[in-house]
């Protein structure tokens, strides 16, 4: 276990493995909220042109994958924003022009072959160069600061945008900066995990964590957890394996997803068995007061 | 009476407004105030423009004429959105992720902090706001536990929270069970007692009819009657003129 820090790309992979473990989970979970869990996906797919440009620039492909994903993440959020009738046709355009786009590009640059895409569809942790690292390292800090710093906001916006409105917040800037900082976390990501898997890793850890938690703040704790716990193991399984990283990862989040959903029950169970206990003193409590008639709507109900 | 309207302004007045949703006129010239200490109830059937007027008012709706002021402001130029409480028509309390009773009501505190984070105050704020609904103790269980009037009690804490000077809900008695009924006429008398006003759309007038000052029913996008205490025990009952008219039912409820 050890030995696998003597390996320079090893160190490198682990440390990126631990900032997007840390990043996905913090800014999907405001996707989850909004139940637009599938953004990650769509934000991934066009990100594909930003990488094939970065290879015809030649370039390092993470800048010109966060421009590109950033402009398709800000239109994603423009049509969502004005509500287009053909909203859904709007987006397949979207993302089915970043897939192709990107794999027009690459096979036009020189040189370049859709071998190249390979990694950067499904992760590789051989190829994190430490040019990679100092971006991913840069990129992270952003997202952890949007996600972490303005968690109040973001939670009012996701919860009930109109309220939020009518509170005077920055609606439209906040859901602009949202979607940018998922774009951005989509680029970070795309080294180990992949392109077409990031979302997995924005949205599993969190709706892992949902199925044991009861507050926001925890869901969002316990996810971010989740995060590291499998993009870590899930490096070290690929190279132990010899497998791309991002399927390891995304299917050992599926694997914590499904255990927590087993022990989730039993935990709410364990909980409201409790809390009617705390109840029942409640109640005796508060009899003397209320003659009120039992609220008929009151029975707990559990998910 | 009228000494007081010159020293200080209405809280809200509106003077012949008029807003569309597409293409359809909803408010076609509505004249309203609400004074401090007010309250005043919106009535009138399905689609007579009483949601379409409160989203006015927190400038979710654009008007397309007339003069809307906020505290002696143009709508356009307001800007002082703490002083306003908002209980948007029952949404859910609910989103994708779990959130407690108190992360959701203390939602409500951020036109007060911006980018500051939450103090001891609000802290308190939101802890008052939860007793007056009475859901104090159960500011730490998931709103996905709660039943539909208690969720309604959570949004109601949420725009509590804030201590707005003039609140702002879009029925808040759709399909709230009597206790929460009970708990939120118990709320706005306290509200009221600290000089808040309120404009509230309601159906019936309820538990709530002994707080009202004033009654104004809205048809087609215009007042059609505005009532004071007097005729308030017969609305309590009848609250429409004519119970036999057709239903209108439409998507502007």
């Amino acid at each position: 276990m050890i030995e696998l820090l003597d390996y320079p790309f090893m160190q490198r992979a682990l440390l990126a493995a631990l900032l997007v473990g840390v990043a996905a989970p913090a800014v999907g979970i405001y996707l989850v909220q909004r139940r637009q869990a599938i953004m990650g996906e769509g934000i991934g797919h066009v990100a594909m042109t930003g990488v094939a440009l970065g290879f015809l620039l030649s370039t390092n492909p993470v800048w010109t994958a966060v421009l590109v994903s950033a402009l398709g993440a800000v239109a994603m959020e423009l049509i969502r924003w004005y509500g287009m009738a053909r909203g859904d046709i709007a987006l397949s355009l979207l993302f089915y022009g970043g897939l192709a786009g990107g794999v027009m590009i690459i096979n036009l640059s020189p040189g370049g072959s859709n071998a190249d895409l390979l990694t950067y569809l499904f992760g590789s942790i051989t190829t994190v160069s430490p040019e990679d690292v100092t971006a991913i390292v840069v990129l992270s800090a952003f997202v952890l600061a949007v996600s972490l710093g303005l968690r109040r906001q973001l939670f009012a916006v996701c919860q009930d945008e109109e309220f939020a409105r009518v509170t005077g917040l920055p609606v439209r800037l906040l859901n602009l900066l949202l979607a940018v900082t998922a774009a951005v976390t989509v680029t970070v990501a795309m080294r180990v995990v992949g392109l077409l898997l990031v979302s997995a890793l924005m949205v599993l850890p969190v709706a892992a964590a949902q199925q044991v938690t009861r507050s926001f703040a925890s869901t969002l704790a316990l996810s971010v957890s989740a995060g590291v716990l499998v993009a870590l193991s899930g490096t070290v399984t690929s190279f132990y394996a010899d497998v791309p990283p991002g399927a390891s990862i995304v299917l050992l989040a599926i694997a914590l997803f499904a255990l927590l959903a087993v022990v989730g029950p039993l935990l709410v169970r364990a909980r409201s068995r409790a809390g009617a206990r705390h109840g029942e003193r409640h109640e005796a409590r508060h009899k003397t007061h209320h003659e009120a008639p039992e609220d008929p709507e009151g029975a707990t109900v559990v998910r | 009476m009228a000494e007081q309207h010159t020293t200080a302004p209405p809280v809200l007045s509106l003077r012949g407004v008029t807003a569309s949703l597409g293409a359809r006129r909803v408010l076609r010239g509505i004249d309203l105030t609400v004074g401090r200490g007010e309250v005043v109830a919106l009535l009138g059937a399905n689609g007579s423009g009483k949601s379409t007027t409160v989203r006015t008012v927190v400038g979710q709706v654009q008007p397309t004429g007339g003069d809307l002021e906020l505290f002696g402001t143009p709508l356009r130029r307001f800007r002082d959105w703490r002083r306003l409480g908002y209980v948007p028509q029952r949404s859910t309390a609910a989103g994708g992720v779990p959130a407690t009773v108190r992360e959701v009501v203390a939602a409500g505190r951020l036109a007060r902090r911006r980018l500051r984070p939450l103090g001891r105050d609000d802290r308190e704020a939101v802890h008052r706001a939860l007793e007056l609904v009475g859901l104090a103790d159960r500011a730490r269980d998931s709103v996905n536990a709660l039943s539909g009037g208690q969720h309604q009690r959570v949004l109601i804490a949420r725009a509590l929270a804030g201590e707005p000077e003039l609140l702002v809900m879009d029925e808040p008695l759709a399909g709230v069970d009597l206790v929460s009924q009970g708990v939120l006429a118990e709320a706005l008398r306290e509200q009221t007692t600290r000089g808040a006003s309120v404009l509230l759309v309601l159906h019936e007038l309820g538990p709530l009819a002994p707080l009202i000052d004033r009654s104004v029913v809205l048809h087609d996008g215009r007042v059609e009657r505005v009532d004071g205490t007097a005729h308030l025990h017969d609305q309590a009952c009848h609250p429409y003129p004519d119970p036999s008219a057709p239903a209108r039912t439409g998507l502007l409820t």
